[in-house]
C-alpha cells in the first residue's frame, strides 16, 4: 500500500515537471517566463514564489472543497489565490527588497496565472489533501525548472555570468538580455522540448 | 488638463512600454487568439473597452474607498474582484449582442478575468499615483498597444500557416520567435518620448 502510493506521488510530481510542464508544454503563464528571466537569481526567486503559492493554494482548496458551493467556486478560488499572493508579495517586499523592486509587479500578477487556477479547479477541488499537495509541488517544480533553464541560458549568454558571478570572459550577446532575447530563448527551448518529446514518444512505441 | 502629457502617456503605453513586447504581459491570450485576424480584432475591441472600464472603476475604489480606509495592502484582492465582475458583465452583454463572436471568443473571455494586463493596469496606475484622466489615458494606450500587437501578430501568423517550418517548431515555438523579432523592432521606439 505504502509502496504503491509513493509511486503514485512520484508520478504526480513527474507529471508536473515533464508531461504537463506549465511553460513548455501547456504554454500558460508565460509572462514571467520572459519578464524576470534575464538573470538566474530572479528566475529562481520567481519560480520559488510560484511554487509556494501553488502548493498553498492546492492545500487550502483541498481542505475547503467540501464547503464550497459549486456555483460560487471560481470567485472563492480567486480569493484564496489572491490571499496567498498577497502573503508572498509582502514577504518578498520585507525580506528581499532589492529583487522586489525589479519584479514586484510580476509577483503581484501571480494572481492572474491561469495554471494555478486550473490546478485548483481540475485537481485540488476534487482530491484529498496529500495528492493535492504533491500535485502542487509537481506543478510548482515544473515551473521553477522551466524558469531556471531559461534564465540560466539568458544570463550566461547575455551577460557571461551566473548568479551575478562572471564566468565567461568573451563579449556577451547583448540580445539575450533584451526583451527580444527572452522570446527567442523560450521559443527555441520549447522547440527543443517538443523535439525530445517526439523522439522519446516514437521510441516508446 | 495638460493634453500633451496625456498624449505622451498614450504613446508611451502603446508603443514604448508596449505590454506584450516590453513588459511581457498578457502573453497567454496573445498567443491564443492571434491565429486569425477576425478573432484578433474582436478580442482587441473587447479588451480595450473592458480595460478602460475596469481601470476607471478601480481608480474610484482605490482613491475613495481604499485610501481613506487605509486598506491599500488589499489592492490585489479588490482589483481582481472588480475585474472579474466586469468581465462577467461583458461576457453576458456579448452573448446577447453578438452570439457569433461570443462562440469564437467565449473561452478567452473567461480567461480575461485572469489576464495579467487587465489587472496590471490598475496596479500600475495605483503605484504611479495617476489622476483619474491619466489612468484612463494609460488604460486606453495599453489597450491600443495590445490591439496593435495582436493585429500585427495575426497577420503574420496567417501567412506562417503556409510556411514550411521544422516539425518541433510548429505552433507556439515559432510564434515565440516571430514575437521576438517584432519585439526587436519595437525596441526602436524606446527613447521616442522622455517620461
Amino acid at each position: 500500500m505504502a509502496q504503491t502510493s509513493t509511486v503514485d506521488y512520484f508520478g504526480l510530481i513527474k507529471n508536473g515537471i515533464f508531461k504537463e510542464n506549465t511553460i513548455f508544454k501547456l504554454a500558460l503563464s508565460l509572462c514571467p517566463s520572459i519578464a524576470v528571466t534575464n538573470n538566474l537569481r530572479n528566475g529562481v526567486l520567481m519560480g520559488t514564489a510560484v511554487l509556494f503559492v501553488q502548493v498553498m493554494v492546492n492545500i487550502t482548496i483541498s481542505l475547503m472543497r467540501s464547503f464550497i458551493h459549486p456555483r460560487i467556486r471560481l470567485p472563492i478560488f480567486m480569493l484564496v489565490i489572491s490571499g496567498w499572493v498577497t502573503v508572498t508579495d509582502m514577504t518578498m517586499a520585507a525580506f528581499a527588497p532589492e529583487a522586489y523592486k525589479q519584479m514586484g509587479l510580476y509577483i503581484q500578477l501571480i494572481v492572474a496565472f491561469a495554471s494555478i487556477l486550473a490546478r485548483a479547479e481540475m485537481f485540488a477541488s476534487k482530491n484529498k489533501i496529500t495528492p493535492s499537495l504533491f500535485d502542487g509541488i509537481g506543478m510548482g517544480l515544473g515551473f521553477l525548472f522551466a524558469l531556471t533553464i531559461i534564465s540560466f541560458f539568458r544570463e550566461i549568454l547575455g551577460k557571461g555570468s551566473l548568479w551575478g558571478f562572471p564566468i565567461i570572459d568573451a563579449k556577451p550577446l547583448l540580445i539575450m538580455v533584451l526583451p527580444a532575447g527572452g522570446f527567442f530563448a523560450v521559443g527555441i527551448l520549447m522547440g527543443f522540448f517538443n523535439w525530445i518529446g517526439a523522439r522519446s514518444g516514437s521510441r516508446g512505441h | 488638463m495638460d493634453f500633451a502629457k496625456l498624449f505622451e502617456l498614450i504613446v508611451a503605453a502603446s508603443l514604448i512600454n508596449n505590454f506584450v513586447f516590453t513588459r511581457f504581459l498578457g502573453l497567454c491570450i496573445f498567443f491564443g487568439v492571434s491565429k486569425k485576424m477576425e478573432t484578433a480584432i474582436g478580442m482587441s475591441i473587447t479588451f480595450t473597452s473592458v480595460m478602460m472600464i475596469s481601470a476607471a472603476l478601480s481608480w474610484l475604489i482605490f482613491n475613495f474607498v481604499m485610501v481613506p480606509l487605509e486598506i491599500t495592502f488589499l489592492k490585489i484582492i479588490i482589483f481582481i474582484g472588480v475585474v472579474a465582475g466586469f468581465v462577467q458583465a461583458s461576457d453576458t452583454i456579448m452573448r446577447k449582442v453578438s452570439p457569433g463572436l461570443y462562440y469564437k471568443l467565449g473561452i478567452y473571455l473567461a480567461l480575461i478575468s485572469t489576464n495579467c494586463i487587465i489587472l496590471a493596469v490598475p496596479l500600475i496606475s495605483a503605484g504611479e499615483h495617476y489622476s483619474f484622466i491619466e489612468s484612463l489615458a494609460f488604460a486606453f494606450g495599453s489597450g491600443l498597444g495590445f490591439a496593435l500587437a495582436l493585429i500585427i501578430m495575426a497577420s503574420i501568423r496567417e501567412k506562417l500557416e503556409l510556411a514550411n517550418i521544422p516539425g518541433p517548431f510548429k505552433g507556439t515555438p515559432i510564434a515565440f520567435i516571430v514575437t521576438g523579432l517584432i519585439a526587436l523592432a519595437f525596441t526602436g521606439f524606446s527613447g521616442l518620448i522622455k517620461i
